[in-house]
């Protein structure tokens, strides 16, 4: 099935989110747009999925021009969306989810569910999806839980497949299996626009990539296109991709975590016995498939956790058993993973928000009644600094995109003096021009002599911003290795393999295939 | 279908809470023109409703087609008296017989004084995320605290209204300071605790007006009268209601203000009420402001106990709330959980209250229309869509078009 898009406009009032958008995604194509938050990818696709209605412009399905008057149209026009955010119900089952819309009832209107339980089976079987029909939604890692929504699709019998940025929410292992996924679709004729803002991943699946910047089309490329000249087109300007970064100058041991263990409240060993050491304006990265103890890790730093045992010492001065704020007071900086759910209050203005955990402190408040003028001009300082896109500091935070969120929570905790920086996936979500700002942020707060621990699940960040890097697996530190290591080595150790173990292998591998050589 | 559009153009939700929570938070904390467009439009019903039950206009219907102008100027005449009176009776009266009772506006405030408080306390605890479904209880506990002082112990003036006052606003404060208190550590949720210490209170107020507080020279479960020093002064003499209570409960007004907008204090509320998690993360102890806040929530619903009992009607029964505490919630509604906004959904709500009945004895109207009116009021309020639908008002967009 072939899709045309012709100019499509779309706008809220003064704001044109499309302005005459042209598209042909052919036949069994994988088709990629690419363009920053807020470029205006996803109401393209919520326009083509019948969500919103063109101000201008037509859609064309084999050359057909359609009218979809809601999703009920597209999807009977063969379209399928899988959202960024799921629509599913957590409590139902698989098979509950799928047949939700289009459920088929015996007489008396009960619900029949086994032939939605026999077609969940049959695509699942077909594309080696391995999802039970029976299982709690709730219960499925978010990376199957994606795949319930690619079977809803299916099962609707879906020409065009939307994926809008399908792999924000995955791990890199998952990420690699949607790929999988992708091409299978492909390969059994279904087209995929794919929307995305991540290079590599768009290089790698595409058969055509559409840039869109500021509501336009800017141009098309194929695959082969270097992953800078992809970046400057799509950010409208040249980025700098490779971060330039000094070599560390670590000084004294200053934050020291020695048989850190945490518990969950059920019992269960979410650390287990770690130990390691950060120097000042070193940069230690923790590498991990995501769930394998990160949170865990900055969160008991912060004083998040009950069940502790070990140590952490900054400065001389034990952390464990202290509270949130006794630990912020002794100079950590915390940038939460999640900016929406911990790291902002997103009704609050942005310059509250730039204070959200330093209203106690003189000059923002005395004696409980907080000063508003310092707090607008703190304000007005940091969106200058930190280059923050908004109207006014005085802006709900969510009104901003996810790069500018996270250059508020950025700002507040750079903005006072730290003797440990901690950043959980501080560009999850986050454009390629923020990231780069990011990036140097954090390096710059390094180069004072803070000691920094980032923990990402991009390998590409670790690498890129690791002066040693730490990965956890299970919960377990499977070892410390220097900043320049290998992607294999990295990867051995994701999976499970301490340093020392993995490195044997590699080189085990290299002098095997040496041997095969002579 | 533009609800549809209205939903889907929200790329990220901006905090993960519950589709209820998410629900009343849109109802607390809409602008100021849905308000009143809420009021106005409760009273256009209000008034067809006044002008279908009038014999009056049946009796001109009848002959409609031979006199459209005599069922026009019925129901005109039918809705002006009504609403006249009532707006009268609220404010001004010339035609009443009495120069007392042509100053209506001084019952008006007189009703709105415990209103005040108590929607305060509803108003603030809802900022910080918790819904005080208990203004009730916690005016009986603070009425009857209040009363125990005010009639139990003889002091000096001044002294003794202080004392009376304190107490009062520690009786409420106990009683929201348990639903705090079960929220914090339990987890328990405070709709269904404030609920239930709401039939606590009723019954417990009963016992001890049988029993301990009871006055031993009535049959009835009455208290004995409060003593003249445990009194609010009336600020106008004699011939008014009005009673300094109404000085405290515009004090209030501003100390909440000042709370919730300028304190740090406040700062926290607001910030647990709007996102727990990030409060937390930026070292707020949550626990410690859920039972803060219903403390001071609580304490304020004490003090509409207080000006119950040491302003109006000065000896304790189990009637001494009244629907103050359910009305309470309304006001905070209308006035959008916001302190000035409160205040004047208060003086509305006392000037129904005070004009109900001068519409009910002048225009001959059953005060059960006020009761109806109010009603309205909280359904055009608590389904704001429907004003907009109605009035044509686009929801304000506060996510821009991103993604």
């Amino acid at each position: 099935m072939k899709l045309e898009l012709k100019g499509i406009t779309k706008s809220f009032g003064a704001l044109v989110a499309n302005d005459h958008i042209d598209l042909v995604v052919e036949s069994g194509e994988i088709h990629s747009l690419l363009g920053e938050n807020g470029a205006g990818k996803s109401t393209l696709m919520n326009v083509l999925y019948g969500l919103y209605e063109p101000t201008f412009g037509e859609i064309l399905i084999d050359d057909q021009p359609v009218k979809f008057s809601g999703p009920a149209d597209a999807m009977a026009a063969g379209i399928g969306m899988v959202h960024q955010h799921f629509m599913l119900v957590p409590v139902f089952t698989v098979a509950e989810n799928v047949a939700l819309g289009g459920e088929s009832t015996t007489f008396g209107g009960i619900l029949n569910l086994n032939d939605t339980r026999a077609k969940v089976r049959e695509v699942s079987a077909r594309f080696g999806f391995n999802v039970d029909p029976d299982a709690l939604v709730e219960d499925l890692p978010v990376g199957v839980q994606q795949r319930v929504e690619i079977i809803k699709a299916l099962v609707r019998e879906a020409k065009i497949l939307i994926l809008d940025e399908p792999t924000a929410v995955l791990t890199p292992q998952e990420t690699d299996e949607l790929m999988e996924i992708m091409r299978q679709l492909k390969a059994n004729g279904t087209s995929i626009v794919f929307i995305s803002h991540k290079l590599r991943e768009v290089k790698a699946i595409s058969d055509t990539i559409t840039v869109i910047r500021r509501g336009k089309v800017v141009g098309s490329a194929e695959p082969g296109t270097s992953t800078t000249e992809l970046a400057s087109l799509m950010v409208g300007r040249a980025v700098n991709l490779t971060l330039d970064k000094a070599a560390a100058t670590p000084g004294d041991l200053t934050f020291k975590v020695s048989n850190l263990t945490v518990m969950s409240d059920a019992g269960q060993r979410l650390l287990d016995d770690i130990s390691f050491s950060v120097a000042d304006g070193e940069i230690l990265a923790v590498a991990g498939v995501q769930g394998n103890g990160q949170t865990e890790l900055t969160e008991a730093v912060l004083g998040l956790h009950k069940h502790i045992s070990g140590s952490i010492m900054l400065d001389g001065n034990e952390l464990v058993g202290r509270s949130v704020r006794q630990v912020l007071d002794a100079g950590v900086g915390f940038v939460p993973e999640d900016r929406q759910d911990d790291g902002l209050v997103g009704e609050f203005s942005i310059a509250e928000n730039l204070v959200l955990d330093l209203y106690t402190k003189e000059p923002y408040s005395r004696w409980g009644s907080m000063n508003r003028a310092v707090i607008g001009k703190n304000a007005e300082e940091k969106v200058a600094e930190f280059d923050v896109r908004t109207q006014s500091a005085q802006d709900a935070a969510d009104t901003l995109s996810g790069g500018n969120q996270q250059k508020v929570v950025l700002a507040r905790e750079l903005s006072r003096p730290l003797k440990l920086f901690i950043a959980s996936q501080p560009t999850r979500g986050v454009d390629v021009g923020s990231i780069e700002f990011l990036h140097k942020r954090i390096v710059a707060e390094r180069d004072a002599g803070t000691p920094v621990i980032i923990v990402s699940t991009e390998l590409d960040e670790i690498l890129e911003l690791g002066d040693r890097i730490a990965v956890l697996f299970a919960g377990k530190l499977m070892g410390i290795v220097p900043g320049k290591s290998s992607r294999e080595l990295l990867g051995l150790m994701m999976a499970g393999l301490p340093a020392n173990e993995a490195q044997a292998q590699l080189d085990g591998n290299a002098a095997t295939m040496e041997g095969e050589r002579s | 279908m533009s609800q549809q559009i209205e939903t889907a153009k929200t790329p990220s939700p901006p905090a993960k809470e519950s589709e209820g929570t998410h629900l009343v938070r849109e109802i607390m904390s809409g602008n100021a023109v849905i308000s009143v467009l809420a009021v106005v439009v409760a009273l256009v019903i209000g008034g067809i409703l006044i002008a279908v039950t009038d014999p009056r206009v049946s009796a001109a219907s009848g002959y409609f087609f031979a006199d459209p102008m005599a069922t026009l100027s019925a129901i005109w005449s039918s809705i002006s008296e009504a609403y006249g009176a009532l707006w009268r009776g609220a404010t001004y009266d010339p035609t009443a017989r009495t120069w007392q009772g042509q100053l209506g506006i001084f019952e008006t405030l007189t009703f709105a004084t415990p209103l005040i408080f108590s929607g305060l306390a509803v108003t603030l605890a809802f900022r910080a995320g918790l819904f005080n479904i208990g203004a009730q209880g916690q005016i009986i506990l603070g009425a009857t605290f209040a009363g125990a002082v005010g009639f139990g112990m003889h002091l000096p003036p001044v002294v003794h209204l202080l004392v009376v006052i304190l107490a009062g606003a520690l009786g409420g404060a106990i009683w929201g300071g348990i639903a705090g208190f079960l929220k914090a550590k339990t987890g328990a949720h405070e709709v269904i605790v404030t609920i239930m210490l709401n039939y606590i209170a009723i019954s417990l107020v009963l016992y001890l007006l049988k029993n301990q507080l009871k006055d031993p020279n009535s049959s009835n479960p009455i208290s004995p009268q409060m003593d003249a020093n445990a009194l609010f002064p009336l600020l106008l003499g004699p011939n008014f209601r009005v009673h300094a209570g109404l000085i405290l409960a515009i004090l209030a007004v501003i100390g909440v203000a000042w709370l919730l907008n300028r304190s740090t204090l406040g700062f926290e509320y607001r910030a647990i009420g709007a996102n727990p998690k990030a409060a937390r993360t930026a070292g707020m102890l949550v626990s410690r402001g859920y039972i803060t806040v219903m403390l001071i929530s609580g304490a304020l619903a004490g003090l509409a106990g207080v000006a119950q009992i040491a302003g109006t009607e000065k000896s304790l029964d189990s009637e001494i709330a009244g629907s103050i505490g359910f009305d309470a919630i309304t006001v905070a509604l209308l006035g959008r959980s916001k302190p000035w906004g409160t205040f004047f959904a208060a003086l509305l709500f006392g000037a129904f209250k005070a004009g109900g009945t001068s519409m009910a004895v002048n225009a001959d109207v059953s005060i059960d229309i006020v009761a109806v009116v109010q009603s309205l009021i909280v359904l055009f309020i608590a389904a704001p869509p429907l004003i907009r639908s109605i009035f044509r008002i686009k929801e304000s967009r506060r996510e821009g078009v991103s993604a």
